[in-house]
C-alpha cells in the first residue's frame, strides 16, 4: 500500500469520492478487477447491515472469485448460493429490495440474464413508477460478467447492455478498470434505483491498477475523459476502452490526436461530455463489442447528430461486433479491434 | 383443532410409492447419494405413478347448506361479531363488483375484473393473517385490500385513474396497491410476484420480524416458471412465506385439464419440500382456519407453506371476456345456486340468529349506494397533472427525461386544444 496522487486523487478532490479526502493524498492499493469488486462488496456489506449477496455459486467465492471470503466474513445468511434459476434470483432480489433491504444479486454470465429479462424489465424497472412511488426496489443491483474472453463463443461472450438501455427505470453501468469497478459498484449498490452492473470478465485478472482504500464511489451518469485530444472523439465502455486506448496510440503515431471517453454509465448516459467533445473535435467514433444493429452506439450517434449537426466534419462511425451470434473460432475476426477502429479514424480524418 | 396437517397424509401417501401388492419388492440396501436423502434400493423395478396416489383432500367446516360438518366446529377466533363483519365485507365487495362491472360496460372505466365466487377465499385468508404481513396479489384479491381498510373511494380513484389515485393514474384498473396497508402494488405479468414474495419474506426473516409474506396467484399463473422459482427458493432459504393458490377452474378460457395433469397445485408442494393444505375455498371458515394455522406453522417452523383453495370463477375472466363462449351457462348457474360462499355463510348466520333477510336486503342497498357515491365522486375528479407522467421513473429525474417533459409541455402549449384530458 502506498500513496499515489494521480487521476484518482483528481476524482476525489473534485468531490466525486464519498470519503472526504480534502487535499490529502489518496491512499491506494494495487488490485486486479475481481479483487476491487470484492473490496467494494466488502465495504457495502460492512456499511449496510441489510445488504445480502446471492446468486449461483457465490458462497464459495464465485466462479470468478469476486465473492471470495465474504461468506466467512458476513455469514451464510447474508452471502448464499441460490438455486440455479435466473428468474428466481431476479424476482427474489426485487422482493428483498422491496422491503427496504439491499440486494446484490449475481447472474453468473450476462449471457444467462435473459431468463430474468421479464423480472428486470417488467418488474424491477417499473416498480416505483407503477406504484406511484409507494413501492420501489431501488436498493437492488444485478452484477453480471459480460463480454469477449477469447474463447467464450455464443454464451460466455455476449454484451447485452443495449437490451437494458431500452428500459426506462433501469441504470446500466460498466467499469473499465479496478478503480472504476470499485467506485462504480459501490455507487450502484447505493443508488436508489435498480442497477444492472456488467463486469468485463476478460479484465477480472488482466486489469491491474491502483484502487482507493476504504469507502469510495465514482458517480453514476458521468462519462470519464480518459485521454484529452483534439481531432477525433472515441467513445466506448468496459473492456473496449483498452482497444480504444490502443487505437489512440496508433493514431498519435500517425499524427492524429484522439479524445478517448469512457461512457461508464450506459443509462442514463452523459450526453453533455460527449457533446462537448464532439463540438471540439468534429468527429465521433463509437465502438462496442455488441452487434451493430440496435447496439447502443446507434443511440449515441443519433443523439450527437441531433445536437452537433453543425460541428460534425464527417459521418459518425460505429465500429462494433458484426450482426452475427458471437463466434468461437472466428472471435479475432469478429471483434472491433484497434485496427478496425484505426481504419475508421483514417476515414473520418480524410473525409 | 379439527385441522390435520397434510404433511402427515403426504407421509402416509409416500409409503404407497413403495411396492404394493402388485410387485412385492424388498429393500436390499440404501444409497447415500449427495443428490438425495438416504435412498432405499429395491429388487423390483418400480414405477411411481401419481395416478395411484390419493387425491389431496380439501378441508371443510361449513357444508353447502350452511351447517357445520359432522365432527367439525366453528374455528377458534371466530365469533358472531367477526363472522358478521366478514359477511358484510363479502357483500360490499360483491356490490362493488356489480357496480364497477356495469360502469365498465357503460364505458365509464376502461377495464374491470370481478371476484364473484371467490369472496370466501379472499376474506377468509385476509382475516387469518396479521395486518403487518405483506400481501403480494395477482389481481383478483381486492377483498384482501378491502378487509385491511382500503376505502370504496380509494378503489374508485384507482379505477378512474384520477388525481387521487395512489398509483397516479399509471396502471390499468384493478391494479391496486397501498404501502400503508402492506399491500404491494399489483402488476399484470403473471406470477412475477411469487419469487418477490419469497425475497421479501427472507428480508423479514433476517430482520427477525414477526411477519410473513402472503402471495396470491391463480392455478393458471402456477404454470409460469416464476412459480417453480419461488417455491424452490422459498424452500431452500426457509422463507416465511405463504403461497396461496386460488384454483377456480379456469385461466381465462383454459380449463385445468389443459393447464396441468397432476393433482392440482397442492400436489406440487411435496416435490419442493413444502407442506401443503388444500381447502374448500367456498367455505370462509375453513379458509380462515387454514390460513391462521399456516401462518402459525410458518412462524414456528421457519419454512414456507402452500395453500390451495378449490373454488369456482363465477364471473367472466374480465370485462374483455365473455366466458359463455367456452363454458356452459348452466355450469355457472350450478355453482352460483349450489356452492356460493356468500350463500353458505348467510345460511349459517340465519340459522344462528345472527342475521335476518331484512338486514340482508338493507345491507345490499346501503353498500350499493355507498359504491355509487364513491363512483360519482371519483368520476368527477380530474386526471393527475400531465407532468406527473415523467415522475418516479427513477427516484430522481434524469436530464433526458426532464428534456422530454419540457418538449411535451411546449408542444401542448402550441396545440392546447388537440389533447383532451378526459376519457380513456
Amino acid at each position: 500500500m502506498f500513496a499515489k496522487t494521480t487521476k484518482l486523487q483528481r476524482l476525489a478532490t473534485a468531490g466525486r469520492a464519498r470519503r472526504a479526502f480534502s487535499a490529502a493524498p489518496l491512499v491506494t492499493e494495487r488490485m486486479n478487477m475481481f479483487t476491487a469488486l470484492n473490496d467494494a462488496m466488502r465495504v457495502a456489506m460492512e456499511t449496510d447491515p441489510t445488504a445480502a449477496i446471492f446468486g449461483e455459486d457465490v458462497a464459495f467465492g464465485g466462479v470468478f472469485r469476486c465473492t471470495v471470503d465474504l461468506k466467512e466474513k458476513f455469514g451464510e445468511d447474508r452471502v448464499f448460493n441460490s438455486p440455479l434459476c435466473e428468474q428466481g434470483i431476479a424476482g427474489f432480489a426485487i422482493g428483498y429490495a422491496s422491503v427496504g433491504r439491499t440486494a446484490i444479486a449475481e447472474i453468473q454470465f450476462a449471457d444467462y440474464i435473459f431468463p430474468a429479462f421479464d423480472q428486470i424489465v417488467n418488474e424491477a424497472a417499473k416498480f416505483r413508477y407503477r406504484s406511484g412511488n409507494q413501492w420501489d426496489c431501488g436498493k437492488l443491483t444485478f452484477r453480471a460478467p459480460y463480454g469477449a474472453v477469447g474463447h467464450g463463443a455464443h454464451y460466455h461472450s455476449q454484451s447485452p447492455e443495449a437490451y437494458f438501455a431500452h428500459t426506462p427505470g433501469l441504470k446500466v453501468v460498466i467499469p473499465r478498470n479496478p478503480a472504476q469497478a470499485k467506485g462504480l459498484l459501490l455507487a450502484s449498490i447505493r443508488d436508489p434505483n435498480p442497477v444492472v452492473f456488467f463486469e468485463p470478465k476478460a479484465l477480472y485478472r488482466a486489469s491491474v491498477g491502483e484502487v482507493p482504500v476504504g469507502d469510495f464511489e465514482v458517480p453514476l451518469g458521468q462519462a470519464d475523459i480518459v485521454r484529452a485530444g483534439t481531432d477525433v472523439t472515441l467513445v466506448g465502455w468496459g473492456a473496449q476502452m483498452r482497444v480504444l486506448e490502443e487505437t489512440a496510440d496508433m493514431a498519435e503515431e500517425a499524427g492524429v490526436s484522439c479524445e478517448v471517453i469512457d461512457l461508464q454509465t450506459i443509462l442514463p448516459w452523459d450526453v453533455d461530455t460527449i457533446e462537448q467533445s464532439v463540438r471540439k473535435t468534429g468527429r465521433l467514433i463509437v465502438s462496442h463489442e455488441a452487434p451493430k444493429t440496435g447496439g447502443f452506439a446507434a443511440e449515441i450517434a443519433s443523439t450527437i447528430q441531433e445536437r452537433c449537426f453543425l460541428s460534425l466534419e464527417a459521418p459518425i462511425q460505429r465500429i462494433c461486433g458484426y450482426d452475427t451470434p458471437f463466434p468461437l473460432a472466428h472471435e479475432k475476426f469478429y471483434l472491433p479491434d484497434a485496427l478496425k477502429n484505426f481504419e475508421a479514424i483514417k476515414k473520418v480524418v480524410n473525409y | 383443532m379439527a385441522l390435520r396437517f397434510v404433511s402427515k397424509s403426504l407421509a402416509r401417501g409416500h409409503r404407497r410409492f413403495a411396492p404394493t401388492a402388485k410387485s412385492m419388492s424388498t429393500v436390499v440396501g440404501y444409497g447415500d447419494f449427495p443428490g438425495g436423502q438416504k435412498v432405499p434400493y429395491v429388487n423390483k423395478l418400480t414405477v411411481v405413478d401419481p395416478k395411484e396416489k390419493d387425491v389431496i383432500p380439501a378441508y371443510r367446516v361449513l357444508d353447502q347448506q350452511g351447517k357445520i360438518v359432522e365432527g367439525g366446529s366453528l374455528p377458534e377466533g371466530l365469533n358472531e361479531e367477526l363472522v358478521v363483519d366478514l359477511y358484510k365485507n363479502m357483500v360490499r365487495l360483491n356490490q362493488m363488483d356489480n357496480v364497477f362491472y356495469d360502469a365498465q360496460r357503460q364505458g365509464r372505466i376502461s377495464f374491470y375484473m370481478t371476484a364473484f365466487g371467490e369472496e370466501g377465499t379472499l376474506f377468509g385468508s385476509a382475516a387469518g393473517i396479521k395486518p403487518r404481513d405483506m400481501v403480494f396479489a395477482q389481481y383478483r384479491e381486492a377483498g384482501v385490500l378491502m378487509w385491511r381498510g382500503f376505502t370504496l373511494d380509494q378503489f374508485a380513484d384507482q379505477l378512474f385513474s384520477n388525481e387521487d389515485d395512489l398509483g397516479k393514474g399509471r396502471q390499468m384498473p384493478v391494479h391496486y396497491g397501498s404501502r400503508e396497508l402492506n399491500y404491494q402494488t399489483v402488476s399484470s405479468p403473471l406470477a412475477t410476484q411469487l419469487p418477490q414474495a419469497a425475497g421479501a419474506a427472507y428480508g423479514f426473516k433476517l430482520a427477525k420480524e414477526d411477519r410473513i409474506s402472503i402471495c396470491y396467484f391463480g392455478e393458471g399463473a402456477a404454470s409460469e416458471g416464476d412459480f417453480h422459482a419461488a417455491l424452490n427458493f422459498a424452500a431452500t432459504r426457509d422463507c416465511p412465506v405463504l403461497f396461496f393458490a386460488r384454483n377456480n377452474g379456469y385461466a381465462i378460457s383454459t380449463p385445468v385439464k389443459d393447464q396441468f395433469r397432476g393433482d392440482g397445485i397442492a400436489s406440487r408442494g411435496a416435490g419442493y419440500g413444502i407442506p401443503v393444505i388444500r381447502v374448500d375455498g367456498n367455505d370462509i371458515f375453513a379458509v380462515y382456519e387454514v390460513t391462521k394455522k399456516a401462518r402459525e406453522l410458518i412462524m414456528t417452523e421457519g419454512r414456507p407453506v402452500l395453500i390451495e383453495t378449490m373454488s369456482y370463477r363465477q364471473g367472466h375472466h374480465s370485462t374483455s371476456d365473455d366466458s359463455t363462449r367456452y363454458r356452459e351457462v348452466s355450469e355457472i348457474k350450478f355453482w352460483k345456486d349450489t356452492n356460493c360462499p356468500l350463500t353458505r355463510l348467510k345460511l349459517f348466520m340465519l340459522e344462528k340468529g345472527w342475521w335476518s333477510e331484512e338486514r340482508d336486503v338493507s345491507l345490499k342497498d346501503t353498500e350499493r349506494t355507498n359504491v355509487l357515491q364513491s363512483l360519482a365522486k371519483a368520476e368527477a375528479k380530474g386526471i393527475p397533472h400531465i407532468s406527473t407522467m415523467f415522475n418516479d421513473v427513477y427516484k430522481e429525474k434524469p436530464r433526458h427525461i426532464q428534456e422530454q417533459e419540457q418538449e411535451m409541455l411546449e408542444h401542448l402549449a402550441k396545440y392546447p386544444d388537440h389533447y383532451s384530458s378526459t376519457g380513456h
